[in-house]
């Protein structure tokens, strides 16, 4: 009776946790309980758990493994995540360094406000800004295309594009922000390494590559592992308020996260979203768990844990 | 410190350039989409999108006001979910942070493992869709936009390692001086923790604001319909507010389709930058304690 004597003890701060413990139950226990629908073939007159067996019991999986549409979106979600996390870790350290060196305050201040600021609005706003930028009628890049005499490019029409587009438009919206992780890194480095550096003679570059670099490659390495660990989940919101249901940027810009959503929502095919989303999330757990793993090693005081 | 030599004047002047270029850059949509909501519609289409418009007009903003009972009910909705929601989220995750930082809690640890195992895996949306709405019953209603997201284990685990920072002395003596946890939670801990607070309440809202997730997933009301959504139905269809009312107050001019979408834009984005000089300030702040304690 050691656990009723336990909670008896200290009643007050196991009462305190319960709401926490309950929502946790509640939304993300139940619907990993839930994951057995990708097994059925469900009815919402049966529910979850008295749907019948699907036949075969991995028909749903057949079903996804064997379409066009399985190839297309892991590709996809794998593909441009990789693209994200890569060059906006890149871009996010370039001007991580290159704000470190500027010796005017209020223009460091001024700068680190403006790139931060995309970070703070939804997709669905930044959705309206690529529509400003790439509509085929007056939109900017057209017009910019236009004035250097090159034709006008369909944009929402032609899929090849939407890799590209989409990185930017991920460094655009989350670069300012990683920025200002790599600054505080920065911040903490003790100013003796560079006075040192100084009176050994070394120059602006050979301070950086020497200091401030090695200084950022720790928290780099950890941003990036945790990043990884979830490449089978795309940001759902960027690609639905971006790409939303323009079938003809599927071919490159179709991720698992908007299918699953389509697939339920728009078709309410319940086994073979349910079907696709587990396989994200077994795959996903993997990663995580092999990320976080590594992570760990990489920083004994437990990645962020 | 030495004076800077001129090749370091000259490095300075070319590396603030080039970064004013980068941030120049991400004002740009900004700047792009408030000119192109005040621009003439047949002046957008015919000569593009431009920051500088040969016709300035308000038709955009009429037609969008001409349904203003909608975009009063966005407003409200988007506001209510953010307040409640920051308020409870808030207490549910820096309740739950608080016991798991007490050491001499004998469960902590299976606790913060159960809530950590829920940042590593996820049943998915279609189970989460099938037990939020079928079982739960949380469907066309303010509390559907609000509840899933009040626990958050990244948020909890940020508060539990700000209350671990503080010295355990000071619950101990307010102990011994009879005070009860809840009691030292509410007056002693929380006050002490504003920093990390502000941070988290700062990052909640913010989900809260930007959010339409919840809302397509479990909202078919329009009456409930979050501004975020409200904007998206407007740039999707743009069949926003085309009846009788809508031609009375544009008249024969030619309807602002094009124009609604970033009049509307301008209004969701609105409060976010009216209040971004505050709310980056504590951001970075935020940003700056997390790092360097993780």
């Amino acid at each position: 009776m050691h656990v009723l004597k336990e909670l008896v003890k200290n009643r007050t701060l196991y009462l305190m946790a319960f709401p926490g413990i309950l929502l946790f139950f509640l939304f993300n226990y139940l619907p990993m309980a839930g994951v057995i629908v990708a097994f059925k073939r469900y009815s919402f007159s049966t529910g979850l758990f008295g749907s019948p067996w699907a036949k075969p019991l991995l028909g749903n999986f057949q079903f996804f493994f064997s379409s066009d549409a399985f190839w297309r979106v892991t590709r996809n979600t794998l593909f441009l995540n990789f693209s994200f996390i890569f060059f906006g870790t890149l871009i996010a350290l370039a001007l991580s360094i290159l704000l470190n060196e500027v010796r005017f305050l209020k223009v460091k201040k001024t700068i680190q406000s403006s790139i931060l600021l995309p970070y703070f609005i939804s997709w669905i706003v930044v959705g309206v800004f690529a529509y400003a930028l790439f509509n085929f009628d007056y939109g900017l890049i057209n017009q910019g295309l236009q004035l250097l005499g090159i034709a006008a490019k369909d944009w929402y029409n032609s899929y090849e594009a939407w890799p590209f587009i989409m990185t930017f438009v991920s460094i655009w919206k989350t670069a300012g922000y990683t920025s200002i992780i790599f600054l505080a890194v920065l911040a903490g480095i003790d100013a003796t390494y560079y006075e040192a550096a100084e009176i050994d003679g070394a120059g602006k570059w050979s301070k950086i590559r020497h200091i401030t670099i090695p200084h950022l490659m720790p928290t780099a390495t950890i941003l990036t592992l945790l990043a990884i660990g979830r490449i089978m989940y795309a940001d759902f919101g960027m690609f639905y308020a971006i790409i939303g249901e323009n079938s003809i940027l599927y071919p490159s810009a179709d991720v698992i996260d908007t299918y699953v959503y389509r697939t339920l929502r728009k078709l309410g095919d319940v086994g073979m979203s349910s079907a696709v989303g587990l396989y994200q999330s077994v795959i996903g757990f993997c990663l995580v768990l092999v990320s976080n793993k590594i992570a760990r090693k990489y920083q004994d005081e437990g990645s962020i844990f | 410190m030495r004076p800077p030599t001129t090749a370091e004047r000259g490095l300075q002047a070319a590396l603030i350039g080039s970064l004013s270029l980068v941030a120049l850059a991400c004002l740009v949509p900004f700047v792009l989409t408030f000119t192109a909501s005040f621009t003439d519609e047949n002046v957008l289409i015919a000569n593009g999108i431009s920051f500088v418009p040969e016709l300035l007009s308000t038709n955009s903003y009429k037609l969008l006001f001409s349904d203003m009972g909608r975009v009063v009910s966005g407003y409200k909705i988007t506001f209510a979910v953010t307040i409640l929601g920051t308020a409870l989220s808030l207490l549910v995750n820096a309740l739950l942070a608080y016991p798991l930082a007490k050491r001499t809690l004998k469960y902590r640890n299976v606790l913060a493992f159960y809530c950590f195992f829920t940042m590593l895996f996820s049943g998915g949306i279609v189970p989460w869709y099938i037990i939020t709405t079928q079982y739960l019953g949380l469907r066309n209603s303010l509390l559907a936009l609000i509840i899933p997201y009040a626990a958050n284990a990244w948020y909890m685990f940020l508060l539990r390692n700000y209350f671990k920072s503080l010295p355990e002395e000071i619950g101990e003596s307010a102990q011994i001086d009879g005070a009860g946890e809840l009691r030292i939670f509410f007056q002693i801990i929380m006050p002490l923790s504003v920093p990390a607070l502000a941070s988290v309440t700062l990052f909640i809202s913010l989900q809260y604001w930007n959010d339409w997730w919840l809302g397509i997933m479990l909202n078919e009301e329009k009456s409930l319909m979050p501004l975020q959504l409200l904007l998206r139905e407007i740039v999707s269809n743009a069949i926003f507010a085309q009846g009788e009312n809508a031609t009375k107050i544009i008249g024969s001019e030619r309807l602002p389709t094009e124009g609604i979408k970033y009049a509307a834009t301008i209004i969701t984005i609105g409060p976010i930058i009216f209040l971004y000089p505050f709310l980056q300030k504590y951001f970075v702040k935020g940003l700056m304690v997390g790092a360097v304690k993780g």
